[in-house]
Order: C-alpha cells, then sequence, then structure tokens
C-alpha cells in the first residue's frame, strides 16, 4: 500500500509545514490558552463573587459558549470582530482584522468559558479556613485571591488545565474552516496543489498524535509529582 | 453599525427555489440531529465494550483498550474526519476504494461513523472511571455467588456504572451534537454548513448564525431537560443523587 507512495511531497514541504504552519498553531494554542486562563478565572470568580447579577451573568456567559459547536463559534467571531473592532475605535467602516486576530479572539472567548469550569472548580476545592484565615489576617478580598485562593487552586488545577491546553491545541485545526494555513491548512494547501492527500494527511495526522501522545504523557508524570499528600 | 438587517430574509426562497431559508436550515438541523443520533449509538455501543475491556484483569485486553482510547483522543476530530473520508478510500484495495467513494451519502455516513469512534474513547473513559467508583465488595460478592466474569459485569457492575455516569453521558451526548459541525469540512450540510451557506448567497451574515444558535440552544435544552429526568429516575438510592 506504500507502493506508490511519495515520501518527498514532505520533505520538500517540511519547511512551509513547521515554520508557518506550526509556528501559527503554537502561538494561537499559547496566548488563547493564557488569554482563556486569565478571563477564565475571572468569570470564575464572577461566579463565586456571591453578587447575584455578576453570577447570573457569567453564568450564562459559560452555558452560552458551551452550548455551540466552536465552528459556529468560529463563522460568528470571523464576521462579528470586524464591527467590534468597528464600534471599539469609533470607525466609520467595519475594520479591517487579520486572520490571526480573529483566531485569537475567537478562540480566547471560547476557552474562557472551559477554563473558567475548571479555575470554578479548583477554587471550590479549597478548604474554607483558607480564605477565613486570611482574612482574619487583614487582607483584602483581592489580596486573598491573589495571596492564598488562586495560587492553591491554580496549581490543584494545573494538570486538567494542560489538559484542557492540549484539547485546544487539537482545537485550533479547526480554524481550517476559514481557509487559514495553520498547521492541518498548511498540509492541507499542499496536498491539493500536488494532489497528495493521503502522504499530507496521514503525516498531520502523525504529527499532531506524536505531539499529543508526549504532551499527555508529560501532564501524566506532573500529575503525579505535584500531587500534594493530605 | 451600518450593517443592514433583514429578519424577513428567513422566508424568502432559498437558491435551490425548492423553500425557503427556514426551510434550509431546518434541513440542517434535522441532519445535525440525525448525524449526532447515528454518532452516539456508534460511541455508546463501541465506548461501553472498550469501556469493560479497560477494567478486565487480562493485561491484553486492557492494554488494547488503552491503545484504542489514546489512538482516538490524541488526533483532532478534524484530521480524523480527513483519514476517514480522503484517506481510507485510497490506501484500501482499488474496488473497495471505488465503491466507498461512489456511496451515496458519503458525508454523512464518514461523519456519523468518524464523530461516532472519535465520542466512543470518551465514553470508553468516563465507563471506565464509572466501574472504578463501585466498591471492590461487589465484583467479589458476586463472584462469591459463582457468577461467571460475564454475569458479574452484565447483572451487577453495569447496571450500577452505567446509572453512576449518566449526568457525564448527558454532556457527552451534547459534545457528539457539536462534534458534528466539525463535518461542515467534508461537505456534510448540516446545521452550521446550511447557516454558512445561507450567509454567502443572502449576505445576512448575522440573521443566520443568530437563527443557527438559537437552533442549538434549543437542542441543547431539549436534551438536558430529557435528560435530567431520566437521571431523576435512574439515581440509586443511597447515593448523594439518590433519593
Amino acid at each position: 500500500m506504500f507502493a506508490n507512495f511519495d515520501f518527498d511531497v514532505i520533505r520538500r514541504s517540511l519547511s512551509y509545514l513547521f515554520i508557518d504552519g506550526m509556528t501559527f498553531t503554537l502561538t494561537l494554542t499559547a496566548l488563547a490558552a493564557l488569554g482563556g486562563l486569565i478571563f477564565g478565572t475571572l468569570i470564575a470568580l464572577m461566579r463565586l463573587s456571591g453578587l447575584a447579577l455578576l453570577g447570573r451573568i457569567a453564568g450564562l456567559y459559560v452555558d452560552f459558549m458551551r452550548s455551540l459547536p466552536l465552528v459556529l463559534v468560529i463563522f460568528w467571531f470571523y464576521f462579528l470582530v470586524p464591527y467590534i473592532g468597528q464600534w471599539l475605535t469609533g470607525a466609520s467602516r467595519p475594520i479591517h482584522v487579520g486572520a490571526f486576530a480573529s483566531s485569537l479572539v475567537t478562540f480566547i472567548m471560547f476557552e474562557a468559558a472551559y477554563f473558567s469550569e475548571i479555575m470554578r472548580a479548583g477554587i471550590q476545592s479549597i478548604s474554607k479556613g483558607q480564605p477565613a484565615a486570611a482574612q482574619a489576617l487583614g487582607l483584602t478580598y483581592s489580596q486573598t485571591m491573589r495571596y492564598v485562593v488562586l495560587p492553591q487552586a491554580f496549581r490543584n488545577m494545573l494538570p486538567v488545565l494542560l489538559t484542557q491546553t492540549i484539547v485546544l491545541f487539537q482545537d485550533t485545526s479547526l480554524v481550517y474552516v476559514l481557509s487559514i494555513p495553520d498547521f492541518l491548512g498548511a498540509a492541507s494547501k499542499v496536498a491539493q496543489r500536488d494532489g497528495r492527500l493521503v502522504e499530507m494527511y496521514l503525516f498531520a495526522a502523525l504529527v499532531y498524535f506524536t505531539i499529543s501522545c508526549f504532551a499527555s504523557f508529560g501532564v501524566r508524570r506532573l500529575e503525579a509529582r505535584i500531587a500534594i499528600v493530605r | 453599525m451600518n450593517y443592514h438587517w433583514n429578519w424577513h430574509i428567513f422566508f424568502e426562497p432559498d437558491p435551490s427555489g425548492a423553500g425557503t431559508y427556514l426551510d434550509m436550515l431546518l434541513a440542517g438541523l434535522l441532519l445535525t440531529i440525525e448525524t449526532a443520533l447515528f454518532a452516539w449509538v456508534i460511541a455508546l455501543v463501541l465506548g461501553s465494550i472498550v469501556g469493560v475491556l479497560r477494567t478486565l484483569p487480562s493485561k491484553a485486553a486492557s492494554w488494547f483498550g488503552f491503545a484504542y482510547v489514546e489512538f482516538f483522543r490524541n488526533m483532532p476530530l478534524l484530521v480524523q474526519l480527513f483519514l476517514w473520508f480522503f484517506v481510507l478510500p485510497e490506501i484500501l484495495p482499488r474496488a473497495w476504494g471505488l465503491w466507498l467513494k461512489q456511496l451515496p451519502h458519503a458525508a454523512f455516513y464518514t461523519a456519523g461513523i468518524g464523530v461516532g469512534l472519535f465520542m466512543s474513547a470518551r465514553v470508553a473513559e468516563q465507563l471506565r472511571a464509572g466501574i472504578g467508583s463501585l466498591p471492590r465488595g461487589q465484583k467479589m460478592a458476586a463472584t462469591a455467588l459463582g457468577l461467571t466474569t460475564a454475569q458479574v459485569y452484565a447483572y451487577v457492575l453495569l447496571p450500577m456504572a452505567f446509572r453512576i455516569i449518566l449526568p457525564p453521558l448527558t454532556s457527552e451526548f451534547l459534545s457528539t451534537i457539536k462534534n458534528t459541525a466539525v463535518a461542515i469540512t467534508i461537505g456534510l450540510m448540516e446545521l452550521t454548513g446550511e447557516a454558512r451557506s445561507m450567509q454567502e448567497f443572502s449576505f445576512q451574515v448575522f440573521e443566520a448564525f443568530t437563527a443557527a444558535t438559537v437552533m442549538y440552544l434549543m437542542i441543547n435544552v431539549v436534551v438536558v431537560t430529557f435528560m435530567r429526568l431520566l437521571e431523576r429516575a435512574a439515581a440509586i438510592p443511597g447515593y448523594i443523587a439518590g433519593k
């Protein structure tokens, strides 16, 4: 079955695949994970703030985002971001937003919903005595969160956050629907140009598989190492 | 915003002339539901088998289960669909490949099977966790009563495990529905695909996507409501979720 395989097409396109495609994929994954974590933590804090209105808004946002397919959300933001930009900058026409900026906004807003649920579970897993002790020491709400609660929640949830980041890494391949040359998009461009779908898609699958396997293996190792013995 | 809203667009004829844009979206909704149900059956059946394999004492069985789960979990769904849709017909013997390519509704079957296999790995993990959460004594007591391994699973472990994992299975089912949207990339005209094509033909971007969004939200509400009833009926007395 490998008789009429053209392995050379992979070798010829390696630099395009990795220098252009994979850089896009990894940068998008890293920035979206960071942004999603920051917004997700804020959403989790809103939900746990005890203020009914803030909690409701955050809850609605999370439920809303989690009900929609990522592909639909990608389309939404692709068309919406230029209008949001126009509104923010007060320009007279919808502004031009590049492929990278548009997908970054999409993934941050989408992943924030998922990261917020993880952070919420992390914050809730901390015993009540901790914030109570912090307040007894005279720390303000923001100090309690920054120095006592969030560092522990983050540490407890680190394996889950990283696992979600691996899912995010795989999900970034969906920017394909906007014809953006991420790793899969680049592979697909070469595949269609040279009529080598089999080689390119098998190679792409192998690369995603290897990276995700190593990453989840690393997460499992980390989980065993940082587990707090109670 | 200088966007031209036109909510009447849904009642205007679609480009095929056969119906309105609303009919187009409803056809997409139907296809989303059909694909999701097809995929869910595959995910449940294969996921249950693999989930059980992972808990068996046999080293070979649990290793196979592990490999199966890792294989389907570590590749993006989109790449998996491409493998089934573009690559599989090429690497099969020529006659089989031709047959596959000429199959009517190829995108539907590929999407159903592809999403089904992808989700089966997740169902397997949930079931493994469910079986693992049962007290050891259950399996021991069943064995002591003289039940064979197959009987232990059929009469003792699985009925309990499935009732315990019903809530996470609800979210896996919701993920299955959402994941069918990825099949837009292999040309399946499900709800997201129809919304996208309505946007391309009518230029009413936000109306099209709003309608699709509302439909997805409705599916979610229906599934969640139904599953809550089922969960309440199936809750095990004596557990926190039970009565």
